[in-house]
């Protein structure tokens, strides 16, 4: 079965956790992650106050009072703990979670990343991204590579509004798996229809090829 | 049962241009029947701290729309659609904080503490006018912390000293809130005898809670229901 572009990112995503890593999937294409990690022993934590998540409930399970961050409902794992926000975003900040997949909306060659202010529209919602952004130990991006009219958003610099001075670790698209070294931006592995010369044409920066498999 | 109060008998409580620290996260953890109240009773102008503005016409988003706010801090109001356009009228003030700071700037509140050094928002729009200061060589931003005048809180059950259990996800911001407003309000839905929790599963001691409400809301499915 041939995945579509975002299902193939959440799939590669799954692949770089580790075992007894401690994960927080934002909204969207993050959350689709936790499909693909059936095989892999993390705990899931969603910063509205859980450690343990487990995969959504039968329609006649519904708690409403049991949700993730998107506010979808979710089921508990056997070892699940909850917790107040206060507690939660210590968890967060305090390096407690291993990894934070967030989507964005934009990121710069250094991987700073902009998520959080959608371009015309009023700013009026950060919710927890950039606490996931500053606290993680380790942040992937998890998004497609171009906008809706075919604008990458892997740019030099940011034209949106930042998320946080935090450099992100990977970015991770449905092309290829980007990484980021002092304002060079490295292609950790490409899987996508496009070569890496596309790439960068596409993209109009150079970028650096190694595979680091 | 001394802390019990009908949601109506709590208007002596509310003044105008108060600062009410709100729970919940979306409506879960929400106290609805006393936001139901809230909306009726005739002081306004309030400041609010809160999350978000209620959701899906329940919550805070009644207190809202019957003109009752002035001001709101929180974290989340992009799903406000009515909150937004009276702010870009002018007619609502907001701040808006990282989720992560809200909720620990409520702990300090709380807590005694002044205010407190965060790395999150460093470099971004919302740290704007904020001090930053280096220590140990990490740059952090200094938050003030924040208290109300009235917590209006939800909880799964007290006892009837006012001692608190949550329930799952909808705990959120409630234990913090119930620490750091002068008078605290928490809606529940059961109320049981002293000594039917055990010591080491109450969340919120009864010295923090001053009035007890019954929730008039059962869930059902994927909804809050107004019941009783």
């Amino acid at each position: 079965m041939k995945l579509d572009n975002r299902e193939l990112i959440a799939k590669k995503i799954a692949e770089e956790l580790q075992d007894g890593e401690v994960v927080n999937l934002g909204v969207g294409i993050p959350t689709l992650v936790a499909k693909y990690i059936e095989n892999h022993n993390v705990y899931l934590q969603t910063e509205n106050g859980l450690i343990g998540m487990g995969p959504p409930p039968a329609e006649e399970n519904i708690d409403i009072d049991l949700i993730d961050a998107g506010k979808t409902p979710v089921t508990i794992t056997p070892e699940a703990s909850f917790f107040d926000s206060a507690f939660s975003f210590g968890m967060i900040r305090g390096g407690h979670v291993d990894v934070a997949v967030l989507g964005t909306l934009e990121v710069d060659c250094y991987g700073e990343i902009a998520n959080w202010a959608v371009p015309n529209q009023p700013i009026l919602g950060v919710g927890g991204a950039m606490d996931l952004v500053a606290g993680a130990k380790k942040v992937i991006v998890a998004s497609t590579l171009f906008t809706k009219d075919g604008s990458p958003k892997l740019v030099k610099k940011l034209t949106l509004d930042s998320s946080g001075e935090r450099k992100v670790d990977q970015f991770v698209t449905e092309y290829a798996n980007f990484m980021f070294q002092d304002g060079e931006v490295i292609v950790k592995d490409i899987y996508g229809s496009l070569s890496f010369e596309e790439l960068e044409e596409k993209i109009g920066f150079p970028l650096k090829f190694k595979i680091t498999k | 049962m001394k802390k019990l109060r009908k949601p109506e008998e709590l208007s002596i409580l509310f003044e105008d241009s108060m600062r009410l620290l709100v729970g919940g996260f979306g409506i879960s953890g929400t106290p609805l029947t006393v936001l139901d109240a809230l909306a009726k009773f005739e002081a306004g102008n309030y400041e609010v701290v809160s999350n978000n503005l209620g959701d899906n016409g329940k919550g805070l988003h009644k207190v809202f729309m019957a003109g009752k706010i002035d001001k709101a801090i929180g974290s989340f109001f992009t799903i406000n659609k009515e909150a937004i356009e009276a702010w870009s009228k002018g007619e609502l003030e907001i701040e808006l904080l990282p989720q992560g700071t809200l909720a620990e700037a409520i702990r300090c509140g709380g807590a005694g503490i002044g205010g407190f050094y965060t790395p999150t928002a460093l470099g971004t729009k919302l740290a704007e006018g904020k001090e930053v200061r280096e220590i140990d060589g990490v740059r952090y931003l200094f938050e003030k912390a924040i208290k109300g005048d009235i917590a209006l809180i939800k909880a799964d059950k007290a006892d009837k000293a006012g001692n608190l259990v949550y329930h799952s996800t909808a705990r959120n911001f409630n234990p913090m809130m119930a620490t750091a407003a002068k008078i605290v309000i928490a809606e529940v839905d059961e109320i049981v005898e002293i000594g039917e929790f055990s010591p080491e599963e109450i969340v919120t001691p009864h010295i923090y809670v001053d009035y007890i409400v019954e929730s008039k809301y059962v869930k059902q499915g994927g909804s809050y229901i107004e019941t009783r």
